[in-house]
Parts: structure tokens; C-alpha cells; sequence
């Protein structure tokens, strides 16, 4: 709603105040993830913008960080350089990619008996399935702490994954709701009358409407999973090292500028997943508006 | 009349077609029940259990019961008044010398927990009970240590004798259980909790504000703005969401710190001297600013999806019938955008409330939440009795919020995006 033509003066400075405001904030909500991103190449141990880097100075700015995450040592570095980020990578996406299938599977399903018109108790069940999502992860990390210990799951990759499933699973049956609002079952009852039957109907009738819907709530589940920390600290061992795992120590403990290099990582990788995501949603409704136009 | 009729058509099997139809109907209710059914065993078990687990914990007292059964079975006998008799201390001496060490050590810490100085009282004993051989016991208990002869300390165990426990509850609200079992106030240096709990809402609550503070006009930008402006902008929104919570934390402890980005701008610019840089960082502040920026997502996503269901002919209409913008903002989009003011601001005061990674690292010791006292709870002092009581007392705030979250939103309202 822009300002029109005839607006008096009082409007003209309220609308533009207005949008100064708006700027700020959005500003407030995107600044601090893009000052970390000049930092990471900045060779000064410390967090902060030297006086040298600002100017441009060659010394001042390096890939020593990106080169300690990966692994390579730099000749005369006295710093003993393990490959915890390596493994905390490798942890990460095991965990995050079975994570998200099992969470995919078992909330796609869940989302198609849940949109059925004869689904008895469905706000019930529907508030259970999205709890994980609502109780603070250190609610749940001290159950699954006590749980698991007891029947043998803490300290196993098996205990991480069923963890970090469950957290991902109301992700997947939010967004696979939401496409099947408005999904029209005639579509069904069109292939069940031509013969198919309940499999065929899925994979070539309902799939492919809802797929958009399914892979941004796996998107969904596997950031939950990869970003999570407080479940890894407790129900994991000291070994089992993830990459957000790692950056919670190092900001504890060392305070390293390799957590600011892992970190622009992860801002490229949520940008990819962002990207995908909307792609997604616009391609959703688009598909669901041509059903409506049929 | 009806019935009969019905009654009388019949399906191509011969069956009446209000039977068929009725059939159908529970076959479908099955089938929808059966697609559910993997997930929410699911979650019931990997999920519900474990929390139900650890909720019995916070009142569960009967390890100690395992440790002392003669002994407490002996206690329940004696009358309070006087020292007890010689048989409550030979048994507590034989329980105490023949059980294991690590046995003794846990239950001693719950005795701690009871009457302090148990701890080292039974530390001290099992160890130079080993070199008494016979009776009477009494005496010899005394001679070891003057407090086997102090009513406070065979006082205490009768909190003790009952294998459930309200005292962890009572901890978590700065009260305890005297040795004769009264409730009674902390003493004044350990009333620790009941400020927590007063911070952890103040600081949700004032988040929540921030955050409508500062979702709602973007909020409005968003729904009014073409659609290719708004798709643009909604980035700037969506992409913190994507953003791992401890990416954004670091981000801001760049920000925020000492000789971050923010003093650094005030003192090149001349606004501050060199030397009075804010403290912006481990205290509450840092925690409220974090958390606003982390939790707006949350907030400007219901308000956007309601504003944009808002008619801007409403506006239009009341601008013409002569109301001044102020007016038809205040009486005509205000309530219509309600909705989505009340599902924003109790989607974030539900996530901030227990939220335990931000306070830890930003927080210092000024900015700590009930979050982080379970998990000091947890890790450090092992009294995990009193975490459980702690999260089981959260757990229940949640549970009515999220309940009247349903009521009002309806939870499968959450958007995402």
C-alpha cells in the first residue's frame, strides 16, 4: 500500500519513518549473520575487526581458519590440529540423513491417515505428534537421558537417530498437512475407479501432488537435526562429536575463529535449503492452483 | 418410517445398505487410525516414555528404602521423643557397615539433601565401623562421632521413610521439609529458584513484547507490499529461521561483545569514549536482545499469514467514511489482524520460556533461566530429583499454554514458512 498522491505532509513523514523502522528491524534480523562471514577470513585469533583488516591489508586477512576446519595443518603452526570438525561433519550428516528418512517416512504417512475426514480423536493425536517441537529440548534431552540409559541407547548412533527423529517428525506432518489441505480425493476415487490399486494410486496420484509439501518437511527435519545440540550432549558420548556439538565447545571452552569459519558453512548450507524450500512452495501452489482451475 | 425404508434397500449382496455404508465408514476409520498408528507409537515411545520417566523421578524416593529397609522398618517404631533405642542402632549399624560403599554414597546424598552433614557422618562411620566387633552398639556409635547422639540427625530420616517424596517439589519453590517433615521457607542464601522463575517469565514475557514490537510492523510491510517486493524481503525473515541457533548465537557474540561490532561503531563515531563501552554481553540484556532476534520468526510469520487475509478495502472504506488513518488502523485492522497477534505472541512466549543454549552462552550469571538449572542439575550436582521437579513444574506451565494455544489457534496452524 504506497503512499498516495494526495497524502498531506503529517502522512508523507509518518509513512516514511515507517518504513526507516521497518529497515532497522529487518536489518536487526539479518545483520549479525552476515558480519561472521568477512570475520572467518580474518587471520587475528580473536573475534573481532582489527584496524588491519578493515584497511585490507594482505596479512590481515587469511584462510588459516578454513585450513585448521578441514584438517591441514599450516607449516609453524604450534596449534595441534585434530579433525573433530571433519568428524563432527561426518556424524552430523549420518545422523541428520537417516534422521530425516525415518522422520520423512513415518510424518508423510502419519499427515495422510491425519487429513482423513474419519480420523477419531484427530486434535488429540495431532497435539501429541507436534510436542516434540513445543517441549524445551532440555526437557526432552533429560528423558531421553534417563530413558535411554536404561535400555541401552545412550551412547549409540541408534539413541541419536531415534532422538533426532522423533524432534523432526512434527516438521513433516505440519507441512504435509498443510499441502493435503484442499487436496481433492475425487483425484483418488478417479484412479481407484480406472483400476489402480491403493499403492499405484499413492505413488502416481497422491505422491507427486505432495511431494513439495514431503521434501521441505525433510528439509525441515534435517536442519532440526543438524543444528540440535542439547540431546547430542546427553544422550551421546564424549566421541560421538556433531558440528554444533563441537562449535558449543569451542565457545565454551577455546573460543577458536575455525567455530566462525564452520559457521559460514552453515549460513551457505541454510541459504541452499532456503532457496530450495521456496522453490518448493511456489511450484506447491502452482500445482494446486492449476488443480483449481480444472 | 425411515428406518424401514432404509432397511429395505439392499446392496447388490443382499446386505441393507445402512449396514454396508456403516461398515465402510469404520473400515475407513481403521485404515485412517492404522496410518497414525507407526508415528504416534513413535513418538510414544522414543518421545512420551522417556519424559513420563523422568517426570516419576521428581517424587520418587525409594532408593534410599533399598538401602535402609531394616532400618526404616525399625525407625517407623520409635516415638520421636527421646534418642532411639538400642535396636534402631544396631541395625542402622549393621546396614550401614555391610552395605556397598557406592550404595552408601548415593543414599548418604540424599540424607544430605534432608539434614546436611549426614554425608560425612556416614563417610566417617563406615569406615571405623569395620573395627567393632560386638555390642552394645549404641555407645560406640556415639564414641566414633557425637552426632549418631543428635535428635536432628534421627529426625531427618523420617522425611525419608515414605518411598515418594513432595520435597523436590518444594525445592524447586525455595521450600524444604524440616526434620519433623513441616514445609518450611529455604534459608535466605539458598532461595534461588523462585527468582529464576519470576526471571524466566519476566524475560519470555519481554521478548514476546520486542518481538510484536518489532514483528508487526514488518509484518504489515510484508502483506501490503507487491508480491515480488514481499517474496524478497520475506528472506530476510525466513533466512534467520534456517540459520542454526548457534550460528546466530556466535553471530551476536560478535556482535555484542566488548570490542564487538556494535561498541566498536560507537566508539569510532564518537558517540562513547573508548573506555565506556556497554557491557552488552553475559548478562540478561545480552540474553532479551539474542533471543528477540531469534524468536521474531516466529512471530512475524502468523501475523503475516493473518494480514494477508485482511481486506484492504476495510482501511479503504473507513479512510473514506472520514476516520483519520490512526483511527481506522486502531479500530478497524487492529482487531481484524488479533488472530495473529495471539498465535504469534504465545508460539513465542511457549518457545522462549524454556530455552537453555542462548542464556548459557550469552547470559552469564546474570541472565540464567530455569532451563539452565535443570541442566546445572543434571551435569553438575547430579541431584537430578530436583531437575526432574524443576522441568516437571515447566512442563505443566507448557501444557496449559499449549493447550489454550490449541483452543485458540488450532495447532495445525503453525506455519513454517
Amino acid at each position: 500500500m504506497a503512499l498516495p498522491s494526495y497524502a498531506t505532509t503529517g502522512q508523507r513523514v509518518g509513512w516514511y519513518a515507517f518504513l526507516t523502522y521497518c529497515g532497522l528491524v529487518f536489518f536487526f534480523l539479518i545483520a549479525p549473520i552476515f558480519v561472521i562471514l568477512p570475520l572467518s577470513f580474518s587471520s587475528s585469533p580473536f573475534f573481532e575487526f582489527t584496524r588491519e583488516f578493515m584497511n585490507f591489508e594482505p596479512e590481515a586477512w587469511s584462510l588459516r581458519w578454513y585450513r585448521q576446519m578441514v584438517g591441514i595443518a599450516s607449516v609453524g603452526d604450534t596449534t595441534v590440529v585434530s579433525n573433530k570438525w571433519m568428524l563432527g561433519t561426518r556424524n552430523s550428516f549420518i545422523i541428520g540423513i537417516s534422521a530425516t528418512f525415518l522422520a520423512t517416512a513415518l510424518g508423510t504417512v502419519a499427515a495422510l491417515g491425519l487429513s482423513r475426514r474419519n480420523m477419531p480423536f484427530k486434535g488429540t493425536i495431532m497435539a501429541i505428534l507436534i510436542s516434540p517441537m513445543i517441549v524445551p529440548l532440555i526437557i526432552t534431552s533429560a528423558g531421553m537421558f534417563f530413558f535411554y540409559s536404561k535400555i541401552g541407547l545412550t551412547h549409540t548412533y541408534l539413541g541419536l537417530i531415534l532422538a533426532h527423529t522423533a524432534l523432526g517428525t512434527p516438521f513433516v506432518v505440519i507441512t504435509v498437512t498443510a499441502t493435503l489441505t484442499g487436496f481433492d480425493t475425487n483425484l483418488i476415487r478417479a484412479s481407484q475407479s480406472l483400476g489402480a490399486d491403493t499403492m499405484r494410486t499413492f505413488f502416481k496420484v497422491i505422491m507427486p501432488l505432495i511431494l513439495p509439501g514431503v521434501i521441505s518437511g525433510a528439509l525441515f527435519a534435517f536442519i532440526t537435526s543438524f543444528d540440535e545440540v542439547v540431546v547430542v550432549m546427553f544422550v551421546g558420548s564424549v566421541e560421538q562429536i556433531t558440528i554444533p556439538k563441537q562449535m558449543w565447545a569451542g565457545l565454551r571452552q577455546e573460543t577458536s575463529p575455525v567455530i566462525l569459519c564452520m559457521a559460514t558453512c552453515l549460513v551457505a548450507l541454510s541459504i541452499a535449503l532456503l532457496t530450495t524450500v521456496e522453490l518448493l512452495r511456489r511450484r506447491s501452489e502452482r500445482l494446486r492452483g492449476i488443480k483449481l482451475r480444472n | 418410517m425411515n428406518e424401514t425404508t432404509a432397511g429395505s434397500i439392499l446392496t447388490t449382496e443382499g446386505i441393507p445398505l445402512k449396514v454396508s455404508l456403516q461398515k465402510a465408514e469404520r473400515r475407513n476409520k481403521i485404515r485412517a487410525i492404522l496410518l497414525v498408528a507407526p508415528l504416534l507409537l513413535f513418538i510414544l515411545f522414543t518421545f512420551l516414555i522417556p519424559i513420563g520417566d523422568m517426570l516419576l523421578r521428581s517424587v520418587d524416593d525409594s532408593y534410599i528404602n533399598t538401602v535402609f529397609p531394616k532400618t526404616f522398618k525399625e525407625y517407623k517404631k520409635w516415638d520421636r521423643q527421646d534418642l532411639p533405642s538400642e535396636e534402631l542402632y544396631k541395625t542402622m549399624f549393621f546396614e550401614v557397615k555391610d552395605s556397598e560403599g557406592y550404595a552408601i554414597g548415593k543414599a548418604s546424598t540424599r540424607m544430605n539433601y534432608a539434614k546436611s552433614g549426614w554425608k560425612s557422618l556416614l563417610k566417617k562411620s563406615k569406615r571405623k565401623f569395620k573395627k567393632i566387633e560386638e555390642g552394645p552398639y549404641k555407645e560406640q556409635m556415639i564414641a566414633i562421632d557425637k552426632k549418631w547422639a543428635d535428635m536432628e540427625y534421627w529426625k531427618a530420616l523420617g522425611v525419608m521413610v515414605d518411598a515418594t517424596t513432595a520435597g523436590y517439589y518444594l525445592n524447586a519453590v525455595d521450600l524444604k521439609y524440616n526434620v519433623d517433615k513441616e514445609v518450611v521457607r529455604q534459608k535466605e542464601n539458598r532461595r534461588i529458584y523462585n527468582h529464576t522463575w519470576v526471571k524466566t517469565f519476566k524475560v519470555s514475557i519481554l521478548v514476546m513484547i520486542f518481538c510484536l514490537m518489532l514483528g508487526y510492523p514488518i509484518s504489515y510491510l510484508l502483506s501490503t507490499l507487491p508480491l515480488k517486493y514481499s517474496n524478497l524481503l520475506m528472506i530476510c525473515v525466513l533466512l534467520p529461521f534456517w540459520t542454526s541457533l548457534l550460528v546466530r548465537t556466535v553471530a551476536w557474540m560478535v556482535m555484542l561483545q566488548q570490542k564487538g561490532v556494535f561498541n566498536n561503531l560507537l566508539v569510532m563515531s564518537n558517540i562513547i569514549a573508548d573506555e565506556n563501552r556497554f557491557k552488552l554481553m553475559y548478562n540478561e540484556t545480552a540474553t532479551i536482545i539474542v533471543m528477540t532476534q531469534i524468536l521474531l520468526p516466529f512471530m512475524v510469520l502468523p501475523l503475516y499469514s493473518v494480514m494477508k487475509t485482511i481486506s484492504p478495502n476495510y482501511m479503504r472504506a473507513a479512510l473514506n467514511l472520514g476516520a483519520s488513518p490512526l483511527h481506522a488502523f486502531w479500530k478497524i485492522y487492529m482487531p481484524n489482524s488479533v488472530p495473529g497477534i495471539s498465535a504469534g505472541c504465545m508460539l513465542v512466549f511457549i518457545l522462549a520460556i524454556g530455552y537453555y543454549i542462548t542464556p548459557e552462552l550469552v547470559g552469564g550469571k546474570d541472565g540464567q533461566m530455569i532451563g539452565n538449572w535443570i541442566a546445572y542439575h543434571l551435569k553438575t550436582t547430579l541431584n537430578w530429583g530436583l531437575s526432574a521437579a524443576l522441568g516437571a513444574i515447566l512442563l505443566g506451565v507448557l501444557t496449559v499454554l499449549y493447550w489454550v494455544y490449541n483452543k485458540l489457534v488450532g495447532i495445525e496452524n503453525i506455519k513454517l514458512g
